[in-house]
């Protein structure tokens, strides 16, 4: 484990007009961290996610990322062409839809292939036996390989758009909600799946999730936010197990049992 | 060498928002220490904050005021104010868990989940494995049952490899939440027989026995937590 942080956040904010969207946000992500934001709709959790993937530009504060050459960069300081092939290298984003995270009138062989293309594969061959190898990683059959998103179920598409981020072997994956549609027993083998690419991958991750199961089960550390704010933080089972501020507590105890 | 565990003038008390604020003491003033071969055993009636204190050790609960010090890599860690960061890693190195019930994964197969511990310290998956089947086969969980996913097993059986799990790595720590509670008779002398040996080892465990034959066995001393009941100095 190194001893640097992949990602350094610091004091970012982001206003839409005179409304919070998220305000005064610290934190450091390491190699192979998983960090869970969680919070009810409209907490900012998913403005604070885009501000890190920089799909949306914060009023002000700071992110730096570790390059893979050691190199610290401002990701808000970036060029655009420098920021998108961050986005289609060393980065990853899952959608809660996967139509919007996948081409959906390609074939799914296709799909993982394009990000292999974009850091310069040229190989058919290659890129379709790569293609073959991470559909088998993400449990769906070399038979549907070229088949179009169209066709699969909405359990299949997640999976496929979790292979499609992970061909390039990135560091840094950013999920919003990745279980979001997905009915129960389809959530369950996406989350054991999820898990175990994280961990034999060494991934670092920030996953937006409203349900504190996910966050258990896959995070080590995690953030909750409400209004903006973030209101706890700390190592996953702790804020869970020990939740201290009064809406955590409500979060928590707001959960069914089965 | 250093004390391995050494718990010092720990409070803790639980604040409900959602009951206005009420503010529950649970316990204050905990002092206690754990040296290396010894076996220490809280003792007291059920509340009275046993669990708390080793949910406190192990870092998910939040720690009020106090300093629970490990020696983790030669270097004292204060777990009471440690970073999330830095738990992990004590947790990965230091200090183990055997917690009274198995939170299960589904898919993940109890060989897995028994290996685990092992394979993120860094060794090799064969032989992470190995040994699993090992302790699994010493606690006699039937080899069938290996390849599944722990989730539909008795109790017993999750207690089992949820033990499997705790005593797998050679943590020099180890905290034991009542691990022998839904065992049969047989099963509680292995779990007796593998806190002997962890106790030659040098490992300093820290548990809680319901069971009154297994804390005889086992206890080198008992910590008595009533001591430690937070409404005692103002009763």
């Amino acid at each position: 484990m190194t001893d640097e942080p992949l990602l350094r956040v610091t004091a970012l904010s982001k206003y839409y007009g005179s409304r919070i969207g998220c305000e005064d946000i610290s934190f450091d992500l390491w190699p192979g961290e998983v960090l869970a934001i969680v919070g009810e709709s409209g907490s900012g959790k998913t403005t604070l996610l885009n501000c890190l993937a920089t799909r949306l530009l914060p009023t002000s504060g700071t992110a730096s990322y570790r390059m893979r050459d050691g190199q610290w960069r401002d990701l808000y300081r970036m060029s655009e062409a420098e920021r998108r092939f961050l986005m289609r290298t060393d980065w990853g984003f899952v959608h809660q839809n996967p139509a919007d995270g996948l081409r959906m009138t390609v074939s799914a062989g296709a799909n993982v292939g394009e990000r292999l293309m974009a850091v310069g594969d040229r190989h058919y061959g290659n890129i379709r036996s790569t293609a073959v190898d991470w559909l088998s990683r993400v449990e769906i059959g070399e038979e549907r390989i070229d088949d179009e998103p169209r066709a699969f179920s909405g359990g299949m598409r997640q999976r496929l758009q979790i292979a499609r981020n992970l061909v390039t072997g990135p560091r840094l994956v950013f999920m919003d909600e990745p279980t979001g549609g997905l009915d129960v027993s389809v959530q369950a083998r996406l989350l054991d799946l999820l898990r175990g690419l994280v961990t034999d991958l060494g991934l670092a991750a920030i996953v937006v999730t409203h349900d504190l199961a996910v966050a258990r089960l896959l995070s080590q550390r995690m953030m909750v936010m409400k209004n903006g704010h973030v209101v706890e933080a700390g190592l996953t089972d702790r804020v869970l197990d020990d939740p201290r501020a009064p809406y955590t507590q409500l979060l928590v105890s707001s959960i069914l049992q089965v | 060498m250093a004390t391995p565990l050494i718990v010092s003038e720990v409070a803790k008390a639980f604040t409900m928002h959602l009951r206005d604020g009420i503010r529950l003491p649970v316990v204050s003033n905990v002092s206690f220490s754990v040296r290396a071969g010894e076996c220490a055993v809280l003792g007291g009636p059920s509340g009275a904050g046993k669990s708390s204190i080793l949910k406190m050790v192990y870092g998910n609960y939040g720690v009020d005021q106090g300093q629970i010090i490990v020696d983790h890599h030669g270097q004292l860690v204060d777990l009471a104010t440690a970073n999330p960061r830095t738990v992990l890693a004590v947790r990965r190195d230091t200090i183990g868990y055997v917690s009274q019930f198995l939170r299960t994964v589904p898919r993940v197969s109890a060989l897995d989940v028994v290996a685990e511990p092992l394979v993120a310290r860094g060794v090799a998956r064969d032989e992470a494995h190995a040994r699993a089947a090992e302790l699994l086969g010493r606690l006699n969980l039937p080899e069938r049952l290996w390849s599944l996913p722990p989730a539909t097993f008795s109790g017993g059986e999750q207690q089992r490899v949820n033990i499997a799990r705790g005593f797998i790595t050679d943590h020099p720590v180890l905290l034991l939440d009542e691990p022998t509670a839904s065992l049969d008779a047989t099963n509680r002398e292995v779990v007796i027989s593998l806190i002997e040996e962890k106790k030659l080892k040098g490992v300093a465990l820290l548990g809680i026995f319901h069971d009154a034959d297994v804390r005889e066995a086992v206890a080198d001393r008992i910590v008595d937590v009533t001591e430690f009941a937070a409404g005692k100095i103002a009763a």
